[in-house]
């Protein structure tokens, strides 16, 4: 159970992301969370958003190199050591995040939501699943 | 089986071209020591008159010419026909700031569209060809050699000089086009593009590609022919000895063939003008035999490569010369080190990476600075910044291993490199020394 993230590469030279983020809003693509990983020179934004395949394809279209990737969106309680308890299991497992973001939680707030890219997405899936640690669907992150 | 324009001339035994270049050397000697003023001169500074030259021996003797010279002569001072005899002017691109104006009589059109079409045969041409000119027409030496050479292998000529790259596929498709000439990277452009839209190696009718007027790497060839499904072979030459023709590939596609019956070819080294031998890296010297309008000799092209007369699997006979290492004006001497741009290119297209780069020079505290611009591709970008600046660190290596000195890499977004529909423009030196 994963969830689909576009990388997009990026120069890092003023006006380059609002670039990206204009190609998205004129799609009326919804952004549900945003990471960005930078070099003094290049940068790579990591988008969950509503519509993927529309994302990638208005992005496509618009000259920009991106890439999808599957990584994991775990619900996390809204409470002090909410995170710490899921680090807790991977770390456990011995899986190794090799980034995480948060996203927007919902509206309640009682819950936010995590974004790991891990080495091993089944065994972090099943480790996580098995303590009653929730795994967001790609419908249910498009419908938050 | 090899096909050839002129099978009796193009596979002649070695020894009977020597004779033939003998005999005609000493007549453009003397056609140059009677019609020109200002290659006598030259020849009278060195003592020497046409009787010292009874054969290309002493070609040595001869004193060169070089593009200052043309320069200084510009724009009738080399001519060797008055004006009522020549009939065609071409010039160069000026990709080096001298701009260099050449003349041709009938007979001089007649002998470069005559090497042209033996280019077109050696590629696969013939009278049931349609053959795509887009290499640029008018004073370009490129769409009016190829132009005239496919007239006369009888093949359908397209000339669609060079630009609007999306109807030159429309031709290549609608009028099932098999022979493209054009620059290697207008090449590699259309190809790209094609790619873009959807088209595979067997959607293109395309079987060949003549492809010069600059230096190309050998990956360069291969990724063109993959992308394509096409063969590629190089042709050489220089406006100011006639155009492209002087030299072409045939189907073994190592090294060009010089057209020995219109030019005899010498390797020099390029500090001391000395004559190397077979097989030494140096500048390319040629000495026209047959022209008329605008004999040179020994005029210094300035083109690094070697020479080589071991005998050829296609059955010509005429010497061969390497793909040019570098034009010495492409040469850019970086910390002392020489570095051409066909090096970095090589690099590139191994790793994966597309022939559309840009070198910038610069000098900070007293230091050169080379930056190589390379266009992201899908095919190399990952959501991992790691696996990226890694990748990047791969080419900061094997530039390193080929150059031997450390160079920047900077990845760029695609399409901001700028696309040529001539001569690339690869460097940009922003040294001011």
């Amino acid at each position: 159970m994963s969830v689909k993230q576009i990388s997009v590469f990026l120069e890092n030279k003023p006006g380059c992301l609002h670039e990206m983020t204009k190609v998205l809003a004129d799609a009326k693509i919804d952004l549900r969370g945003l990471s960005l990983a930078e070099t003094s020179e290049f940068g790579i934004v990591r988008l969950i958003v509503d519509d993927v395949l529309g994302t990638a394809t208005v992005l496509k279209d618009a000259g920009f190199v991106s890439s999808l990737t599957d990584v994991i969106a775990v619900e996390v309680l809204n409470v002090p050591g909410g995170l710490n308890k899921v680090l807790e299991i991977l770390h456990g497992e011995k899986i190794n995040i090799e980034y995480m973001y948060a996203i927007l939680g919902n509206k309640t707030s009682e819950t936010a939501y995590m974004i790991f890219r891990v080495n091993d997405n089944s065994k972090a899936t099943s480790a996580l699943n098995n303590s009653g640690i929730k795994i967001m669907e790609q419908a249910e992150i498009s419908a938050l | 089986m090899e096909r050839y324009y002129q099978q009796e001339i193009e596979c002649m035994p070695h020894e009977k071209i020597k004779e033939l270049q003998n005999e005609r050397l000493l007549k453009q000697v003397r056609h140059a020591w009677e019609n020109v003023p200002y290659y006598r001169a030259k020849m009278q500074e060195k003592n020497l008159t046409p009787d010292d030259i009874k054969s290309q021996d002493d070609l040595h003797k001869l004193p060169f010419l070089t593009k200052d010279d043309l320069r200084k002569a510009y724009p009738y001072g080399l001519m060797g026909k008055p004006v009522k005899d020549c009939v065609r002017i071409q010039s160069t691109s000026g990709t080096t700031g001298q701009r260099v104006v050449a003349f041709y009589t009938q007979h001089d059109l007649h002998i470069w569209e005559t090497m042209c079409a033996r280019a077109i045969v050696a590629a696969g041409g013939t009278n049931e060809d349609v053959v795509q000119v887009s290499y640029g027409y008018g004073l370009f030496t490129g769409g009016p050699g190829l132009n005239g050479g496919s007239h006369l292998v009888g093949s359908l000529t397209i000339p669609a000089s060079s630009g609007n790259t999306d109807r030159q596929i429309m031709f290549i498709k609608d009028l099932s086009a098999t022979i493209l000439c054009c620059t290697p990277s207008y090449a590699a452009f259309i190809g790209e593009r094609m790619k873009e839209m959807g088209m595979t190696p067997d959607d293109i009718p395309l079987k060949a590609g003549i492809f010069g007027a600059e230096a190309w790497s050998e990956s360069m060839r291969q990724d063109i022919q993959k992308t394509m499904g096409i063969k590629a072979y190089d042709i050489y030459g220089l406006t100011e000895l006639c155009g492209p023709g002087v030299s072409f590939e045939c189907s073994d596609q190592h090294g060009m063939h010089i057209n020995e019956d219109y030019f005899i070819a010498e390797i020099i080294d390029p500090k001391t003008g000395e004559v190397l031998p077979e097989g030494s890296l140096g500048e390319l010297v040629f000495t026209t035999l047959d022209k008329e309008a605008f004999p040179l000799i020994r005029y210094r092209t300035r083109d690094i490569c070697t020479l080589t007369y071991e005998p050829c699997p296609c059955g010509r006979t005429h010497v061969r010369m390497t793909k040019l290492k570098g034009r010495s004006d492409d040469m850019l001497i970086i910390r002392g080190v020489n570095v051409f741009p066909s090096q970095i290119e090589t690099v590139l297209i191994n790793q994966g990476y597309p022939a559309n780069y840009q070198i910038i020079v610069d000098r900070v505290n007293n230091t050169d600075t080379l930056d190589v611009r390379v266009e992201m591709t899908p095919e190399m970008f990952t959501d991992n910044l790691g696996e990226v600046n890694k990748r990047q660190a791969k080419l900061v290596e094997g530039l390193r291993s080929m150059l031997g000195l450390t160079a920047k890499v900077t990845l760029v977004a695609p399409k901001t490199i700028v696309r040529s529909e001539g001569k690339a423009v690869r460097v940009i030196d922003n040294r001011k020394i």
